[in-house]
């Protein structure tokens, strides 16, 4: 097959992108969107091994086959809950490949200044999205401590690498070898950048991280693509880019920070919140159930602490007994819930919860005033008011599903501590709030059992 | 010419990437975010031709080894993205209570 051949089969790829992509506008039609997806990156893979510069295929078929076993294996295994982990893996994977690929590429002949300029950018955003992301798998996953690491000099350390990588750059452009010790040391800063921009960044954070990840890792497709002057590279990867800026928005906006704020600043919590006193009201299952009962219409509130209690599946079933009860259920989702975009309506999904009840913050909160129980499952700040009324509280603006304008707020915890940013909530004070202690599954199940009597 | 013209690509494909990312819902943003990592295998095109060649041994382990990276992205981020959004179900509302 002639290139000419070859581009236009690429271009239909990119269409079919284009097209899957559209598709994952509405839950009715994303399956099919994703396969329109596969079916583009499929024709993209087949028509390049018709590529007459590749001539042999011992080397790629062992390495697809064995990259399809992991990546397949991985697939099949990995637990919903376990997604942000599994993605910011898949980030990684993606980035050391740009890196590899824009390596490569310096081997061919006849480079212009622009191609190995291209070269260095794919190789320094694929070093820091490998090494970035291998780090932010290690804290999703709980292999190190997942909180910020700030040090003194910290921000020293990071211009001097940038600079470094900024001054070896030119070096290399200026005499580009495949030999030369600044590609070496281009590479090494390159994953070093990626650990100390990741360092500084945890707790709540994480879920910005990995959207950052997941657009760096387009990113670095795209760089590789300009280096070897391969569109679809460039269409997929610019795609894949704003994908990952998009989200990374939306996590900033829901946490009413900065970007900025965000990558260099860590959390803190120097601001003294004003202190809430008060009483908190406990509650037992039995009064719950009787509430619960009378209810007309109930919100659950999912947070982390459901996924990390596995509750999702008994608080699905408690959903559908209020639904024979005659009460309008839903479930209202901030979109910071959970470790990373959407990772509370995907466990939801899977224990059969129904999509269209699933509501977002915008959506939820001008009527919550008509819900009659608001129900909080291993959710914090995502639900505090002081993040509405107290200035002085390090979450003040950040916009909350506003449960303590519900009649009834039960929330579910397993004892008085505060959340992830370790900030207390008055909204365990508040006359309508009553607290069910215990275990989130245990507390729904003695609930979904007394429905059952 | 030949970086004007792909610049022109880029910057045609990132608006068009914007447009149509916005409108994914909020629900579907973790499959939107796996199934991004699936479309960034797309390096795997440039990796084979690395792979396949002849420039030398080191370009081919280069090539081999991107080609395995992206291909765990393409296979597994399609195959995860599939198997989440098969969850997303609308139920039928004269029958509800469907035990699984």
């Amino acid at each position: 097959m002639s290139l000419v051949v070859i581009n236009f089969w690429y271009v239909i790829a990119a269409a079919l992108f284009i097209f899957g992509l559209k598709k994952l506008g509405s839950p009715d039609s994303a399956v099919k969107g994703n396969i329109y997806s596969a079916a583009a990156m499929l024709i993209a893979v087949a028509v390049t091994l018709f590529n007459k510069n590749i001539l042999s295929f011992d080397w790629i078929f062992i390495a697809a086959v064995a990259g399809s076993i992991i990546g397949a294996v991985a697939a099949q295994r990995v637990q919903m809950t376990s997604m942000p982990e599994m993605v910011a893996i898949f980030n990684g994977s993606g980035g050391i490949a740009s890196l590899l690929v824009g390596w490569a590429a310096l081997f061919n002949s006849g480079n212009t200044l622009l191609t190995n300029i291209t070269v260095v950018i794919s190789i320094v955003v694929g070093g820091m999205t490998f090494s970035g992301s291998i780090l932010a798998w290690g804290k999703l996953s709980e292999i190190m401590n997942s909180a910020a690491v700030v040090f003194s000099g910290q921000r020293v350390v990071n211009s001097a690498i940038v600079l470094g990588l900024l001054l070896f750059s030119v070096l290399f452009c200026l005499e580009p070898s495949v030999s030369s010790p600044y590609l070496y040391l281009i590479i090494s800063l390159s994953i070093l950048l990626g650990v100390m921009a990741v360092l500084p960044i945890g707790g709540a954070d994480m879920p910005v991280v990995i959207s950052l990840l997941n657009s760096y890792s387009g990113l670095a497709a795209c760089a590789a693509g300009l280096a070897i002057n391969n569109n679809i590279l460039i269409v997929a990867g610019s795609m894949v880019g704003a994908a990952g800026i998009i989200l990374t928005n939306i996590m900033c906006k829901a946490m009413n920070r900065s970007l900025a704020h965000v990558l260099f600043s860590g959390f803190s919590a120097a601001k003294q919140a004003t202190k809430v006193e008060g009483e908190v009201k406990p509650i037992t299952a039995d009064d719950a159930f009787l509430i619960l009962e009378a209810a007309q219409s109930v919100t659950f509130v999912p947070g982390y602490g459901m996924a990390v209690a596995q509750a999702q599946h008994v608080v699905r079933e408690l959903g559908e007994l209020l639904e024979k009860n005659g009460a309008d259920v839903t479930y209202a989702i901030h979109p910071v819930a959970g470790r990373m975009p959407g990772h509370m309506n995907v466990l939801l999904a899977e224990a059969n919860v129904s999509y269209d009840q699933l509501i977002e913050m915008e959506d939820i909160n001008p009527r919550i005033g008509g819900v009659d129980v608001a129900v909080v499952i291993g959710a914090n700040d995502v639900v505090n008011p002081a993040a509405r009324n107290d200035e002085n509280s390090p979450i003040y603006g950040m916009p909350i599903i506003n449960v303590d304008e519900a009649r009834t707020v039960f929330v579910l915890k397993r004892s008085m501590a505060s959340g992830f940013s370790g900030v207390d909530n008055p909204l365990f004070f508040c006359d309508n709030t009553r607290m069910l202690f215990g275990d989130a599954k245990q507390s729904i199940s003695s609930v979904v059992a007394e429905f059952k009597i | 010419m030949e970086g004007v013209f792909l610049s022109m690509v880029l910057m045609l494909s990132v608006f068009l990437g914007f447009e149509l990312i916005s409108k994914v819902p909020a629900t579907l943003h973790t499959p939107l975010m796996s199934g991004a990592n699936a479309i960034s295998g797309i390096t795997v095109v440039g990796a084979l031709i690395s792979a396949g060649g002849e420039l030398g041994d080191l370009p081919t382990y280069l090539g081999a080894a991107a080609v395995m990276f992206a291909m765990i992205n393409v296979v597994g981020g399609y195959m995860v993205t599939n198997r989440m959004l098969s969850m997303f179900k609308k139920k039928d509302k004269s029958q509800p209570g469907d035990k699984s």
